[in-house]
């Protein structure tokens, strides 16, 4: 990112660039809440992974892992979905995913 | 050069259906709206009947048919569609995507007013209602030329990496029969060759990303890249233009001259009401009056100094628009035109005449009418009361 930008007589016809650059672009800096995972309560179902619009969810050997926050952008989509979190009634010390204010990570 | 076996009656919509078998293209995806729902009815016959080889995607509006044109002309493929009108409106939305992606998809557009009030008649609203959505534009006056427009647009579009749309006067042109020369399908074939783009969404061996999030770093560039595409597109147009003249022996070019070599006085215009206008033309010159027509083809890219050139010696010029651009002082076409002389030491006196909205007819005597209007107007003290002239509008 630290390179000169292209002019335009530099760039290729269309808009096309390299495949895979979504990866490159860090989304995770606007996120206004962030997913914290409690691994003691998560029974490892993955719906949050199948839920998740953006690929976020870490998953190991079929086991959740936590988030990649260079790209989760905060949207809930996952503690609002996870069964337990259904099953406890969102009581904050039972779930397996709460949302917190990103602000606090930011300190 | 012409096969007499070749010469056939079709209406617009049907030489440009037949164009588009011939074109043979990997996807086709349409969905009908008089008075185009012809052109791909017809071709869905063809696709029936195993003449082409096409993919043929039956969408739920003309909004996905533009999209799945985009999505198969990213993928690689030479993808065609037909629309009119309210269709062209709903599809607006994806045509500035195709032409910033740089998608070759050549589109047949049946000229037809746009709602409301609601009517299915012919006038230029719907294609101007676009003009700026980086899509070259075609306007013909018959149905030969909508099928040989159809044919050097696939070339045009390919050469230029631009979308391209031909149109025809609804009605007048799509669904009246004339006289037309067909090109033999093999000559077709092999005068439009494979097509090959230099990056495609299916290319394991090169893979791309295509319409990224482009903010305000970019995004000027990019659009720059596009800009500049169409105006080089107008060297692509004049150098395809020859190349099928020299193959098939019809000439074409951004515009046609018609008696313009001594003309004093003229008509610029669009689509069939140049036909009509060429019959006055023919009368006034009988009775020694130095009129001629300049019948615009090519409306995008805008041909602005051939077009100022051709009309600079003219002493007065009535700017014909088939479409209205709402208290902007002049219509579309007269306000292209003018831009394109201003400035400019030598430059007719114009006058713009709206006429035709909805299918409104417009007679060979009110067309006579015009050019003696502006014949008068060549003496000085003659002037206009108004910038625009409603013709044929009961007040």
């Amino acid at each position: 990112m630290e390179n000169k930008k292209m002019g335009w007589k530099e760039l290729p016809d269309a808009d096309s660039m390299s495949a895979g650059t979504s990866t490159e672009f860090k989304t995770g800096d606007w996120r206004s809440q962030r997913p914290v995972f409690h691994k003691e309560n998560c029974i490892h179902c993955l719906r949050c992974w199948v839920m998740c619009p953006d690929v976020s969810i870490i998953v190991k050997d079929g086991k959740v892992m936590g988030y990649d926050y260079d790209h989760c952008k905060g949207c809930g989509i996952c503690a609002s979905e996870c069964p337990i979190n259904k099953k406890v009634e969102f009581e904050k010390d039972k779930c397996a995913i709460t949302m917190a204010d990103e602000k606090e990570f930011q300190k | 050069m012409v096969d007499k076996n070749l010469t056939v009656a079709k209406t617009g919509n049907e030489a440009m259906a037949e164009a588009m078998r011939q074109i043979n293209p990997d996807v086709v995806a349409a969905y009908p709206i008089t008075p185009a729902t012809e052109i791909a009815q017809i071709f869905a016959g063809f696709v029936a009947d195993g003449l082409v080889h096409t993919e043929f995607v039956r969408v739920e509006s003309e909004h996905s048919a533009m999209s799945a044109a985009v999505g198969a002309a990213a993928a690689g493929g030479r993808c065609m569609t037909a629309t009119s009108s309210q269709g062209l409106m709903l599809m607006s939305e994806i045509l500035p995507i195709a032409s910033a992606l740089r998608l070759p998809i050549v589109m047949p557009e049946v000229n037809r007013t746009i709602a409301g009030p609601i009517n299915i008649h012919c006038d230029h609203s719907d294609t101007m209602f676009v003009r700026d959505s980086g899509w070259m534009q075609v306007y013909c006056e018959d149905a030969q030329e909508a099928y040989d427009s159809v044919l050097m647009g696939i070339k045009i579009a390919e050469k230029a990496m631009l979308p391209m749309m031909v149109s025809t006067d609804g009605f007048i042109i799509s669904h009246c029969m004339a006289r037309v020369d067909l090109i033999p399908d093999e000559d077709v074939t092999k005068y439009l060759g494979q097509y090959k783009p230099e990056t495609w969404l299916l290319n394991p061996d090169k893979k791309i990303t295509l319409g990224g999030l482009d903010l305000q770093d970019y995004y000027f560039e990019h659009k720059m890249v596009a800009i500049d595409a169409m105006y080089k597109s107008k060297a692509i147009i004049k150098e395809c233009c020859e190349e099928f003249a020299g193959k098939f022996g019809r000439n074409y070019d951004f515009f046609e001259s018609y008696e313009m070599d001594d003309a004093e006085t003229a008509i610029l215009a669009m689509g069939s009401v140049c036909g009509t206008a060429k019959v006055a033309v023919d009368n006034l010159r009988k009775d020694g009056k130095k009129v001629g027509l300049v019948r615009m083809r090519v409306f995008r890219p805008f041909p602005a100094e051939e077009l100022a050139k051709t009309l600079s010696n003219l002493k007065t010029l009535a700017i014909m628009d088939r479409s209205d651009a709402m208290s902007a002082g002049e219509a579309p076409l007269a306000i292209e035109t003018k831009a394109a002389l201003y400035g400019r030491k030598k430059q007719p006196k114009t006058h713009n005449y709206v006429f035709g909205l909805g299918g409104r007819d417009i007679k060979v005597e009110e067309i006579e009418d015009v050019y003696k209007e502006m014949l008068d107007f060549t003496q000085p003290e003659k002037n206009f009361d108004r910038k625009v002239t409603y013709l044929g509008v009961r007040e």
